[in-house]
């Protein structure tokens, strides 16, 4: 009982990046009907958004103390970061520490940005090619921002801790009445999922309560029809795709702590969410949602010792299994609507 | 000849021309002249273009003519790859019986994939050839290590049985004793040419392969999957079904990128799983796109095109963009030699990707459009002060 459940849990940290990517993919694929290959570029971008702001904070001066001496006998140098000397070094330090989540404050303008930038700039002229060649040029796109953040970072994943407060494990066992130890869970992947649920529940939470969003909802329905009753829908589906590289990129800046960026980490989940999508239902929301952390506990069952002595190997294409299945026996994935890409 | 017509002969034999004198084309400039980094008449980037031409070519026969746009082919790759080293270790190092294999398996395993993603089209179909090939990259990884030998890649060991090995047989891949990198150095003047048989060998199976595709494109066969392109509802009402036609071609270009897979082995006996990430699928997508998809002579110039230009531009790194340079004053010069080197050397990808993209946007019939653009453009000078008869414009492919 405590395997199942430890189980679950570590599924849900992955599951919450599945359903974030997929999310976003979904959002662009129901707006625009663009094919995103460039959605894991974003997510990479948004974790070295984190990578960036931890640089910029431990940004140094170096003084001289004459008092001590290093290890050859020479005057030790000090490497004291400007945000100390700014705000005194409690708050300075404090900063630093916490710079994966003040990333996100740094994260948002940005992906918003970016997000603008690349469907103004280029996703734009493809509404009316076919899949194929959006397909094609965003893939092209994410091999160009990806090389980008080689040329910048370098090719080694770059550690970036989450903050003291929240590095250690939490007994999660125990609140339910098992025995201590038994289901133990780092609090940051805690947090990674409640941040997810937050952000999915602000998503849906905006398309569903505002008139932005309904108006949004609509011109997912029928774009020509809302373009005829005077409203620029071109203009809220951009906002929305903005909106959609902003939850990629979310989604990048807290999964640092977790697993350390690098330049391909996009191109690995997007593989990954790509399936994601399709199980759930191209078009559909929830489904990208509920598929998103179905296939990462599934995923982690899967990498049970228990499973892999039954079934070798089945840690490694549990995702793709499932995607196959449900491909063939429902061409419309979990909860994909009526006459959305089903062809 | 061979069943083809005047102009497909012509074709034909041009390409077969330009295909048996590659050492010489791909080697304009005298060694040790400023020029002779530009160069590419090594025998291991020639056998590299003309295996990745028939890898594209035959990409190029399900995504070209039917429109299906797999991400899965790397899966073939691979497979063909391991049946050919399989056979070094159980035969001998002839390479012939491999490729038989490589052909066979990747053949079967293109009907197996085949016959169940061909169930959906569109993103659809792209999404499960990616997934089934990724599968089997992570199989090949993990489970399957006795037959792939993981992480390390399958290669011979002297403890390999090899029933077929007899005393004085070369240990390295060869065809009935011709050694497949022995190369004879012409010396001519200041040019060095380098014939090697390991190319050869690659070239004829080249040349077969695109004779193959260019019959396929010729034929009602090929029509048809023209068909399945354009209108496939339309077929369908016609009373036809497009699906054995549409799996014929995927097994087809399962099978090509079997062969493309095994010469590689041949070429070097070893194979990894690498080979079948999704990355190589998308190689060979970008290969096919950049020459023209649809088109005969595209994905192989495409191949040669980004082989090249990845061996050409990966060689020039800050020092050498120094020397080019040199003429201008000081800190220009920093910054067109920072500027440059972006995209050199280790940026050989930044390059490809920004080619890729602009190639996708703007041409979208790939450099053959561009070509065929061009050629427009001269004829339509040519022919204003005319009358403006149109020429007999052959369209290029």
């Amino acid at each position: 009982m405590d395997a199942i459940l430890l189980q679950i849990l570590n599924g849900l940290d992955k599951g919450s990046a599945y359903a974030l990517i997929a999310l976003g993919l979904t959002l662009i694929f129901g707006t625009l009907g663009v094919v995103n290959f460039a959605h894991g570029a974003l997510f990479m971008i948004g974790a070295f958004c984190a990578v960036t702001l931890q640089r910029l904070l431990s940004l140094s001066y170096v003084t001289i103390d004459e008092t001590r001496t290093d290890f050859l006998g020479n005057p030790l140098k000090v490497k004291t970061p400007y945000v100390e000397s700014w705000f005194g070094p409690e708050i300075g330090q404090a900063l630093i520490d916490w710079s994966v989540p003040l990333s996100i404050l740094f994260a948002i303008p940005v992906m918003v940005g970016l997000g603008f930038l690349i469907e103004r700039g280029l996703i734009k002229h493809f509404y009316k090619r076919p899949h194929a060649d959006q397909i094609l040029v965003t893939f092209g796109l994410a091999i160009v921002l990806q090389e980008i953040v080689k040329f910048i970072y370098g090719a080694n994943p770059i550690p970036t801790p989450a903050p003291e407060a929240f590095s250690g494990s939490f007994d999660f066992g125990v609140l339910i009445g098992f025995e201590p130890n038994a289901i133990i869970y780092p609090y940051w992947r805690m947090i990674y999922f409640v941040f997810a649920l937050i952000i999915i529940g602000a998503v849906f939470a905006f398309l569903r309560f505002t008139t932005f969003g309904m108006v949004v909802r609509a011109g997912m329905a029928d774009r020509e029809t809302v373009g005829l009753l005077g409203i620029n829908i071109d203009r809220r589906f951009t906002i929305m795709f903005g909106v959609a590289a902003a939850v990629a990129g979310l989604a990048g800046v807290m999964y640092t702590p977790i697993n350390s960026p690098n330049y391909h980490m996009g191109m690995d989940f997007l593989v990954l969410s790509f399936v994601v999508v399709v199980v759930g239902g191209m078009g559909s929301l929830p489904g990208a949602v509920l598929a998103g952390f179905l296939l990462g506990i599934l995923e982690s069952f899967a990498s049970m010792n228990e499973v892999k002595s039954i079934v070798p190997g089945i840690d490694q294409i549990i995702i793709y299994l499932v995607a196959i299945v449900i491909l063939l026996t429902r061409p419309r994935g979990l909860m994909g609507r009526k006459g959305v890409m089903e062809e | 000849m061979l069943g083809l017509n005047k102009r497909d002969t012509r074709f034909l034999l041009i390409v077969i021309a330009l295909t048996l004198l590659t050492p010489f084309i791909l080697q304009p400039f005298p060694e040790g002249s400023a020029l002779a980094q530009f160069n590419a008449g090594y025998p291991d980037l020639m056998q590299r273009i003309a295996i990745f031409g028939i890898f594209a070519i035959g990409f190029n026969i399900l995504f070209g003519l039917t429109g299906y746009l797999s991400f899965g082919h790397a899966a073939f790759l691979g497979v063909g790859s391991y049946s050919v080293v399989w056979m070094y270790k159980l035969l001998d190092y002839n390479v012939l019986p491999g490729l038989v294999l490589a052909i066979i398996t990747s053949g079967l395993f293109a009907l197996a994939i085949g016959y169940l993603s061909l169930r959906r089209s569109g993103i659809y179909f792209s999404i499960l050839t990616l997934a089934f090939a990724q599968m089997s990259f992570n199989l090949a990884y993990s489970v399957l290590t006795p037959i792939t030998n993981g992480e390390t890649g399958l290669q011979v060991y002297t403890s390999d049985p090899q029933y077929l090995m007899s005393e004085g047989e070369p240990i390295t891949p060869h065809l009935f004793g011709l050694v497949m990198n022995e190369s004879y150095k012409l010396n001519l003047g200041g040019w060095v040419f380098t014939f090697n048989i390991g190319y050869y060998f690659t070239a004829v199976i080249a040349i077969l392969a695109f004779y193959l595709s260019l019959r396929i494109f010729r034929s009602p066969f090929g029509l048809m999957l023209r068909a399945v392109k354009s209108n496939q509802t339309r077929l369908n009402y016609t009373g036809l079904n497009a699906r054995p036609y549409t799996l014929a071609a995927f097994v087809i270009s399962g099978m090509y990128a079997g062969l493309a897979g095994g010469l590689l082995a041949a070429m070097d006996p070893l194979a990894g799983a690498e080979r079948m990430q999704w990355t190589e699928s998308g190689a060979v997508v970008i290969m096919t796109i950049l020459g023209g998809a649809g088109t005969l002579m595209g994905p192989v110039l495409g191949a040669g095109f980004i082989k090249y230009l990845e061996k050409i531009f990966s060689k020039i790194n800050e020092n050498v963009l120094e020397g080019w340079f040199s003429f201008l004053p000081e800190p220009l010069r920093e910054v067109v030699v920072w500027i440059f080197s972006r995209f050199t050397g280790e940026g050989w990808a930044l390059t490809l990707g920004l080619m890729f993209m602009l190639v996708v946007i703007f041409l979208p019939g790939g450099l053959m459009e561009g070509g065929e653009r061009i050629r427009n453009l001269i004829r339509r000078k040519k022919n204003k002060p005319g009358d403006g008869a149109s020429p007999d414009g052959t369209p290029a492919e």
